[in-house]
This record gives structure tokens, sequence and C-alpha cells, in this order.
């Protein structure tokens, strides 16, 4: 049976920074604005809201979701919250999609807000409390430290040097010089990196995107609608996700497992039989740089140990054979969590319908993805956006 | 548009405590029970798994990170709805709706007694900016807006606390209720008052428990099940979150919800089209607040069909036949599930003691607490 067409009119995002002036309320709706005046449609247009926001603890406040409502739009509307921790962002558009494509609405507005740097004095304080409390969190850990075992692991099986993986953050801060809202965008040498801060070995500080504030947001629609509004929808081709088990400490960590089921499901529902010659462009979620690596294999855009060999050959440069993170990614941009997942969206809107202006991939990409990763390495989104 | 029907059921509960199990054994048995109950394996057959959870309820950052293990999930599409149990039905519904998922599960669940500061985390939800430093405890909210109701409506107190008298002597009848008891008119008048004119008694108690809901589309619905319970009509809406600038009177949320409910369902006259409703009744007020709302009764009429028994077991129109949260135990993010579960039970026939009679349809509606302005419906039909 034929499923709803579902399609992205509008995108919006604000400028990732310390945004200590706004509230989370502010950035929502400076977003959800810049989302609906790219399609020229008003609140009046929409008739359902879906949020994505990471950990309440950030804020100190309960029931995010509802806090943020009416910068978000959602004044008297059906809005909706969803969460997979870090795998927020993209997972939110997954929402939007099944708002409409379910048939109970036309139109979905998605919006997608973070404000970490009121968690003080660090927001990795935040994440002393994702652990399991009786097994881990007497233990102290940090991401930065289980993000050192998964990255080590992944060195060591496929005996990995740091220089080979230190190249998707000199390529990533690079593509982000000519973003407008990007946060750390560097011309750096691999050098750079290798004698940054070692935080965890063998994470060291320019391994790592910024903790950051920021909103953004998209307009989803269905086809008669898409139709009306724009001559350029892009078109919602397939959705996946995944969540493995809690007990991370159980897994291979070489390699993501929960992110190739994710695809999987996306590429079915899209139809698509070769990922590696079908998608054009691709924005893997990449906090760190070892992830974007990582994340290529799980997403079988190669294969397993092979992310970086293409790295080294020029095949992800914004001028490859297959461009990565051409947006700078969260390594450039900034990684205000959930709003992270929808910059990565909106590059792949904008590529598509080529308007990605210094930032644009040659060659008129026709088909992209972006994934999302969170919780305990352990979720995997993905969204196939086509035209 | 596809049908979808509620094909499983399972619930754990519902206790005040359970220093006994975990939150996670909690779960596992509500699912267990579910997946039996609709004959599906959760590895080999569910095809999407929604929670339902708030980070600080549960005293955990990022909770959807322990979901998948106990409901048989991992490596499948999970996800968590930090919102009411009703949402995650309806986030449940809407992937079944989009054609790319036949059976889909949901999970809601209540840990309540392992939170030691519970006003304290509800004071984490007032706007911190204006309200929080006011430095008041947050049930001044509830006070506030009874005052109102009662002025604008010409209520009387009396008749909110028989409503308490009513929801609780329902959960005297149902076994799964942490709450039963019979109470006389009196003894709710004379409790403390905790927010003026809000009284201890016409606040419900919080309780543990779990429940899950398996949901299908019509085509697996009828292989899987002799009794499907139809998902008919879903509505949710978000008033603000301002206090400033809410309407205090009429609860938008509700009668937004509502209205959306019965334009999916195709319903015109509620009182008339369905048998009866479980309707929040986090505080007894609300009760007939959200009566008034949803359009099962004219704004003021609520109070007298409660004082003349229409909205008893054998009255025209019963509401909260499972004892509601004031019976059953205010079960925080499940509390809406809970609502959608006597409705499911009731029409399946499976209501012991307070089974009503000839029930083919039922509301169920849910609102999220203070201070927000957030709630969802469902209508439910055989």
């Amino acid at each position: 049976m034929g499923m709803r067409k579902v399609a992205v009119v509008g995108a919006g995002m604000t400028k990732f920074m310390r945004r200590a002036q706004e509230t989370g309320r502010e950035l929502a709706f400076q977003a959800t604005k810049m989302a609906l005046d790219s399609c020229e449609m008003t609140l009046d247009d929409i008739d359902s809201v879906a949020l994505g926001t990471a950990p309440d603890a950030f804020d100190g406040l309960h029931m995010k979701g509802e806090y943020l409502s009416d910068g978000a739009g959602a004044w008297n509307k059906p809005y909706m919250r969803c969460y997979v921790g870090g795998g927020t962002g993209v997972f939110a558009a997954i929402q939007g999609w099944y708002h409409v494509a379910s048939g109970l609405f036309d139109t979905c507005l998605v919006v997608c807000e973070e404000k970490m740097s009121s968690c003080k004095p660090h927001p990795q304080g935040a994440f002393l409390t994702i652990f399991d409390h009786t097994t881990e969190r007497a233990l102290k850990p940090n991401l930065v430290w289980i993000f050192a075992l998964e990255m080590n692991r992944y060195m060591t099986v496929h005996g990995l040097e740091k220089k080979d993986i230190a190249r998707v953050a000199v390529k990533n801060k690079r593509n982000a010089l000519d973003h407008p809202c990007a946060q750390l965008a560097a011309d750096i040498t691999v050098e750079d990196v290798l004698n940054s801060e070692v935080l965890a070995w063998p994470v060291q500080r320019l391994d790592i995107s910024p903790t950051s504030d920021g909103a953004a947001a998209m307009v989803f629609a269905a086809e008669h609608v898409a139709k009306r509004v724009t001559d350029k929808p892009v078109w919602v081709k397939g959705v996946g996700w995944s969540l493995d088990t809690a007990y991370w400490t159980n897994r291979d960590l070489y390699y993501p497992k929960y992110v190739e089921s994710a695809a999987r499901m996306a590429y079915d529902m899209a139809g698509i039989k070769e990922p590696r010659k079908e998608i054009h462009v691709v924005e893997p979620y990449d906090p760190f740089d070892y992830k974007e690596l990582h994340h290529l294999e799980g997403l079988l855009l190669c294969e397993k140990g092979e992310a970086p060999r293409l790295t080294a050959d020029g095949v992800t440069a914004r001028d490859g054979d297959m461009p990565v993170c051409p947006s700078g990614g969260l390594l450039g941009v900034g990684n205000p969590i959930a709003a992270s997942g929808i910059m990565k969206l909106n590059e792949i809107f904008w590529q598509l319908r080529g308007e990605a202006g210094k930032r644009q991939v040659p060659g008129q990409p026709r088909t992209g993805l972006a994934q999302s990763w969170g919780d305990l390495m352990q979720v995997g989104c993905v969204v196939v956006l086509g035209i | 548009m596809r049908t979808v029907a509620i094909v499983g059921i399972g619930y754990s509960g519902f206790r005040s405590m359970t220093p006994d199990i975990s939150y996670k054994e909690l779960m596992y048995e509500a699912a267990a029970k579910a997946y039996d109950d609709a004959g599906v394996d959760p590895q080999r057959d569910i095809e999407s798994f929604v929670s339902v959870a708030e980070d600080f309820n549960e005293g955990t950052s990022i909770f959807d990170e322990y979901v998948p293990d106990q409901l048989g999930a991992p490596l499948k599409p999970v996800h968590t709805i930090p919102g009411d149990g009703i949402h995650g039905l309806i986030a449940a519904h809407m992937q079944v709706l989009t054609g790319a998922m036949d059976i889909v599960m949901v999970e809601a669940h209540s840990k309540a007694s392992n939170i030691l500061t519970p006003t304290d985390v509800v004071n984490f939800a007032v706007e911190p900016i204006y309200n929080r430093p006011l430095g008041a405890n947050p049930v001044f909210i509830a006070g506030m807006e009874m005052n109102r109701y009662l002025h604008c409506t010409g209520t009387s107190e009396e008749q909110c606390a028989q409503v308490v008298v009513k929801n609780r002597g329902n959960g005297f009848l149902n076994p799964s209720a942490a709450y039963g008891a019979r109470l006389s008119l009196d003894t709710v008048l004379d409790s403390e008052t905790i927010s003026y004119p809000l009284k201890k008694l016409e606040i419900s108690s919080r309780a543990d428990g779990a429940i899950v809901m398996v949901l299908a589309s019509g085509d697996a619905a009828e292989t899987l099940t002799n009794v499907p319970i139809w998902i008919r009509g879903v509505g949710w809406c978000n008033e603000t979150p301002s206090l400033e600038t809410r309407d205090w009177e009429g609860a938008t949320y509700a009668r937004k919800s509502a209205e959306m409910a019965y334009r999916t369902a195709g319903i015109r006259n509620p009182w008339r089209e369905i048998d009866f409703a479980e309707v929040d009744d986090t505080y007894a007020y609300k009760e007939l607040q959200h009566m008034e709302a949803l359009g099962l009764c004219r704004d003021g009429e609520a109070g007298y069909l409660v004082e003349e028994g229409a909205t008893e077991l054998d009255g025209d129109f019963p509401i909260n036949p499972s004892g509601g949260s004031l019976g059953l135990g205010h079960l925080l993010d499940a509390a809406g599930l809970g609502r959608v579960l006597e409705v499911a039970l009731q029409l399946r026939g499976e209501s012991g003691e307070r089974q009503l009679e000839d029930v083919a349809s039922g509301l169920a509606f849910s609102w999220r607490g203070i201070p927000t302005t957030s709630g969802a419906a469902v209508v439910l039909s055989v």
C-alpha cells in the first residue's frame, strides 16, 4: 500500500554559540520564525508541533517540553516532545514525518532547542546522572571517558593511528568556515589536533565538538500542501531508528550495530539497494571526529575500517566523491544537542535545493542522508531526503 | 485512513509503594502480560516501541537509555515521549496509521515511591525566572484555579468533595486501586486545607505501577484477537506554560483536545454517543472542570450531575469507574494510560465488580498536572 508522501518545505536555525542573553524559549522562537519565514508560512498554517530537546538537567527544568511549548509555536496546538538522548534531533524529524504521514495533519512544525550554558560549572555535570545508578554512577564516569573507550576500541580493531582520525576534525572545522551559524570554524592542521590537550586518551581537545546553545526548526507538509507552498519540495524518502541494550559494557564497541539497523530500516523504506552509489551527500553525527568514521561504516557507506582511508583520500571532502559533513558538522558548527540533529537535516535540505551557497557540493545531489546518535553509545536515527 | 486497535493489555500495580521491585521489574511484568495477552513476541512481531517517561521523575537523565532491555526491544525502533501516557499511545497510533508499521507497543510507568521530594520535583517545572523565585509551594496554582472555577461556575465545595467520595468508593471495587475507601462527604470537607479552597483529600495520592498496550492495524488486529478495542479518535493540545496569560477558567487544553478527538471519531454529541468516561481527577475539581470542557455537559452543570449521582457506576454517564487518580492512585506520566486502561477493560467486559452494563464506547482524558496546560484525549469503542 502506498504511504502518504511527506516533504520538507522550510528550514531555519539560530547561530550556535553561548547564548547568555536569550532563554531557551526565545531561541526556539527565533528558529521557528526563520523556518516559517523561509516558506512564507505562519503559525496559522501549522496543524501540529513536534519538539526535541535533550536532558532537562541542563536547564534544571522538569518537563522542559512544557516550558518550551509557546516559544516553539505550540500555543493551542497538538504538541508532543520526543526524546532519544543525543539522537533526539534527527528523531524529532522522524516524529514530524509520522505526524504528517499518519494522515492526522497536513503540516507539522519540528523544533529542536538546547541551552547547555545554564548548566554550571559545565554541562558535562548533567551527564553524571545518565549512568546506571547501581553499577556505574558510583565510578563517576563522564561521556569523554566512555567515548575514549569506544574510540580506543575502534582504533585497536582496525589498527588506526590518531592522525587517521584527526583528519576529520581538520576537514569539518574547515568546512564550517563557510557556515554563517558556526561556533568553532577554524583552519587547523592534523598537527594541531595531535598537539591539543589530552582529555582522556585517545580523546584530545580538538577531537571534540563544543558545548553550545541554539535552536533549529523545519516545516513538514503533506504532498498537496508542499506543492502549493514551494517549487522545490524535498521529500522524506526513508526513516529508521534503533536502540540497543543499555548494557553497553557487554557490547563490542568497535562497530555501531544500532546505526546499521536504523540505516537498513531507512534504506528499505526509501528503496535504496546500494547506499554508497545512491546517496550523494551525507551528514553523519560527528560530536567526536572518530564518530564520523564509525557512523559512515554503520551506515553501510563503506566497509568496516575503510572510512579513515576515504577521508585521507579526500573522498569525503566537500568536493569529493561522497561529501561528508559539508556543513562543518558538530565539530565545526557546534553541538547544541537536539538542535544539531536538525542542523544536519537543514544542511541536506539546502544542499538538495542547491541553496547551500559557499557550502554547496558539486554535481547537483538528489539524495542525502542525516544521522544522529546518542544515549549510552546506543541509539541511531536516520533520515533519507531526496528530490 | 487505516484503523488501529488495542490488542494487548498488561499492567502491574497499583500500590502506594513497591519496595520489593524495581521500575525495570514493574515494566517487565506489564510488558510480559501485554505480549501474552496479544499473543506476540516482541523481537519477532513488534515493529516499534514507545515508552513514556520524564527524567526528573525517574532520577536519571536521558532515561530512554534504560528502556529497551526489560521490554524485549534491544536493536529495535524504540523512542521515548516525555509526556503523558495518552501522548505515548497517540505516538504509537500515528506510527501504525502511516502504514510503515503494523504492530507497535506503548509503555508508561510510575515509581513515585522512589521520589523523596516530590514537591521539589514539581517546583522544577515552574517557570524559573518570574515564578519560581516567589518560593511558593506549586500546589498554589491548583488552589487558585479551583477558586476561579468555583467562582465562575457557581460550583460548590460540597460538589467537589462528592467527586472524592465517588471515586474512592469506585476504587473500593477495584482490586488494582491503591486508595479505595468509603468516605463521607464531611470527612473530605473536614480534611486540612492545603491551598484554599483545595482540601487534602481532594488531592490524589501517588502510586507505583506500569501499563503496557499493544496496538495493531485493523488487519493484524483481526488475526490477533477476538476483542479488538478500536481507537476511534485522538486529540491533544497544549495551551501555554505561562501562568500570567493562560485561560484560568475553562481548561482550553481539554476543550481543544476533545474537539479534535470528536472530530477524528466523527462524534457530534458526546453525551449521547459515548457511554462513559475516564477523566483526569488529579484534583477533585478537575474532574468537574474537565467534564464541562470535554463537552459532556454545560458549564456549571458538572457539579449537579455528580451530586445527583449521574456519574456513579449506575448513573446515566459513569465517570472514572476505575476510581480515577483519586482512587487508583496518581501514576505520574502513566496517569493517562491508567485512564485508557479502564476504558479498555470496561469495553472488554473485564472490570469485575465495577463492570458497567452495555458499554460500547468510552472516552479517556488526561492532563499533565501543575503547572502545565497540556491534555490528551482518546475515544475507544468495541
